[in-house]
């Protein structure tokens, strides 16, 4: 299945003429029927699925073909991610940083970035190709979105700018805090010894912050 | 400044006391007065709405809140987030009694906006390690076997303000990112045997339909356990902003799972890795390190009345209500306590209490003016103990952002008032 060629926009235009629709609901009363307890939903082809089917796995599966290098992306980059994520990924605004932070997530204001925190190269590339840019989702060729994600490591020194990243390439890039995330979940945690007090127990009642002190509470309407 | 400081909470307190501010008139003076009330209304007299005829059937073809209830809405906190498209609101629950949340005052998070998906053409597609790659239009959805349940919805980030100290002074904006509904929906071990699961698949990738494209891998104990494809919430329709036409519903885990315009489920052999689950809704400690599948929701309660958006009215007889609920399982016990932590009593349950579904606790109390510090302690059918916000920070720091289900103080001052503070 992940090694299927991703065929999105033919595969949209033949669903939108019907032609795949009525092919699958053909199938569906034949085959394998009467294996299934409900009868219910229509076998989805190949196509159809290629053009939905765009996640990509820290292994390289799923990632469609193609390339691109940062030397390349340098100009995607700048004509349609730098306006909210700043022309070396700072962040513009609250919009997020994408590079630096190195060394920040021991201190009191960790900076979590693509180079800083994210474990996997995979996840740059899903995230980028389904959801950015913001408000134009899926709007980035294959081979854009390659050079883009290579241009956000290459920020991140986690690739040089000539290096291709690819399909074949993708599994194997090696992130500086991939061994940062810690398995499984410990919680339970923060639990009391013994059953929990119920009268005269020794806690402290002082008041040592306010939140009208703070004053970030929104006062309009 | 101390005018300044004056004159701010005096709007604050206009805008969260709602009812409150206008009944209470003055931040200082919330015990001042109670409604002011027209005369001519008041027995003996004829109240103005008795004599004449009210609207008919159809004036509201969709009915709506009383226009006096205008005050309660879902709100955001602007600061947080950098558009409203990749944003969260909050949940009203101050004003709120029982355990269901009216369907328009669910908060919202949204990564990419509101999509609208149009139902004739809305698709369910399941691929990957299955015998059967099946598409399902929301009718074949239906046609399944169907199952109802209360379930809470808490977002990770629900009191992730709070982590350093008391931040933001509501009840509203501190709790406010959950809600509990019934959901009518699909078992998704029902389309499990449909599409036949292969002995391989140890992961499914739940995906959205919106701009964001919202993925989440989920392993496949939980989906076989309780997780559902919901197209109905209290009765009808999934809302807009809630994931119509169909959303998935994975009872006691963090919110952000629970993909919302849900377009495809893939079984695979691995977890996905998606930006949500890594870097979002992972749990960074002291150490450097992060907490990864941190999934499920703590038990958790809070006093929603009193609280900062609902100052004490009067002295003498009152009704402290809160909410109480857990992840995993029933809600089994509340305390709560008027001193800060010193002394406790259990308060009443109502039912019906419900796993993984918000539990409504209530306590009558005298109140004579004197200064409390109110905090409310809940427990589940598993044992655990709701902590206290140092037990927390002992275990994880203050850099976790998410999973903060410490114990809240509300401090009631002799006038009335009531502020979001920290003890320690």
């Amino acid at each position: 299945m992940y090694g299927l060629v991703k065929m999105r926009h033919f595969a949209k235009s033949m669903v939108a003429t019907g032609v795949f629709a009525g092919f699958a609901m053909a199938l569906s009363g034949s085959v394998n029927a009467a294996d299934r307890p409900f009868g219910l939903g229509t076998l989805a082809t190949a196509e159809q699925i290629a053009g939905w089917d765009i996640d990509v796995r820290p292994d390289g599966k799923g990632a469609p073909i193609g390339s691109g290098t940062a030397a390349d992306g340098e100009e995607v980059y700048a004509e349609r991610c730098a306006g909210c994520h700043g022309d070396f990924g700072e962040g513009v605004d609250r919009w997020p940083v994408l590079a630096g932070g190195l060394g920040s997530l021991v201190t009191a204001d960790p900076v979590k970035t693509v180079g800083s925190y994210w474990p996997y190269a995979s996840t740059v590339y899903d995230y980028v190709y389904r959801a950015m840019p913001f408000g134009e989702a899926q709007s980035l060729t294959h081979d854009e979105t390659y050079q883009v994600v290579a241009y956000i490591l290459y920020m991140n020194d986690v690739i040089d700018d000539e290096f291709a990243l690819s399909n074949e390439t993708i599994g194997s890039v090696k992130m500086p805090n991939q061994n940062g995330f810690m398995l499984p979940d410990p919680r339970p945690d923060g639990q009391l010894a013994s059953a929990p007090c119920m009268q005269n127990c020794e806690v402290s009642t002082k008041i040592i912050g306010r939140a009208r002190i703070i004053d970030v509470t929104p006062d309009k309407q | 400044m101390e005018k300044k400081t004056e004159q701010l909470s005096l709007s604050r307190r206009q805008l969260l006391g709602g009812a409150a501010a206008s009944v209470g008139g003055m931040a200082a003076a919330p015990l001042a007065a109670a409604a002011e009330s027209n005369p001519a209304n008041l027995p003996p007299n004829v109240p103005e709405w008795t004599p004449y005829l009210g609207a008919g059937v159809d004036v509201n073809p969709y009915g709506m809140p009383s226009e006096h209830e205008s005050h309660v809405i879902r709100r955001n906190v602007e600061w947080l987030t950098a558009s409203t498209e990749s944003s969260i609101n909050f949940t009203p629950l101050q004003d709120l009694d029982g355990i269901v949340t009216p369907n328009g005052l669910c908060f919202e998070r949204h990564h990419g906006g509101v999509p609208e998906v149009v139902p004739a053409d809305y698709r369910l597609m399941i691929n990957g390690l299955v015998d059967r790659e099946l598409i399902f239009t929301i009718d074949d959805l239906k046609r399944f076997p169907q199952v109802n349940r209360f379930h809470f919805l808490e977002c990770a980030a629900n009191g992730g303000m709070e982590w350093r100290g008391a931040q933001l002074n509501g009840c509203q904006y501190t709790f406010g990112m959950v809600h509990n509904v019934q959901y009518s929906g699909v078992r998704l071990s029902d389309i499990c045997r449909e599409v036949g699961v292969k002995p391989s698949a140890k992961w499914v990738l739940a995906e959205g339909g919106d701009s964001a494209g919202m993925n989440r891998s989920v392993p496949i104990e939980k989906i076989m356990d309780d997780c559902m494809i919901a197209y109905s919430m209290n009765g009808e329709a999934l809302r807009p902003e809630q994931g119509y036409p169909a959303r998935l519903v994975v009872p006691g885990w963090e919110g952000n799972m629970w993909v919302k315009w849900i377009r495809r489920l893939e079984f695979g052999d691995a977890p996905y890795m998606a930006r949500e689950e890594t870097s979002k809704y992972t749990d960074l400690m002291e150490s450097g390190k992060a907490r990864m599948f941190t999934w499920v929701m703590d038990a958790k309660s809070v006093v929603t009345s009193p609280c900062p958006e609902k100052p004490m009215m009067a002295k003498g007889q009152n009704l402290l209500k809160g909410l109480a609920w857990s992840g995993r399982g029933k809600i089994t016990r509340v305390d709560v306590s008027l001193d800060g932590g010193v002394n406790w009593k259990t308060a009443e349950l109502h039912g019906p209490v419900l796993s993984k579904s918000l539990t409504r606790f209530t306590m009558p109390f005298e109140w004579n003016g004197e200064e409390m510090k109110v905090q409310s302690r809940a427990m589940d059918e598993t044992g655990y103990v709701q902590p206290t916000i140092q037990a927390l920070q002992k275990e994880r720091g203050v850099n976790s952002i998410y999973h903060n289900n410490s114990i809240a103080t509300w401090l009631v001052k002799s006038n009335g008032e009531v502020e979001n503070v920290r003890l320690g």
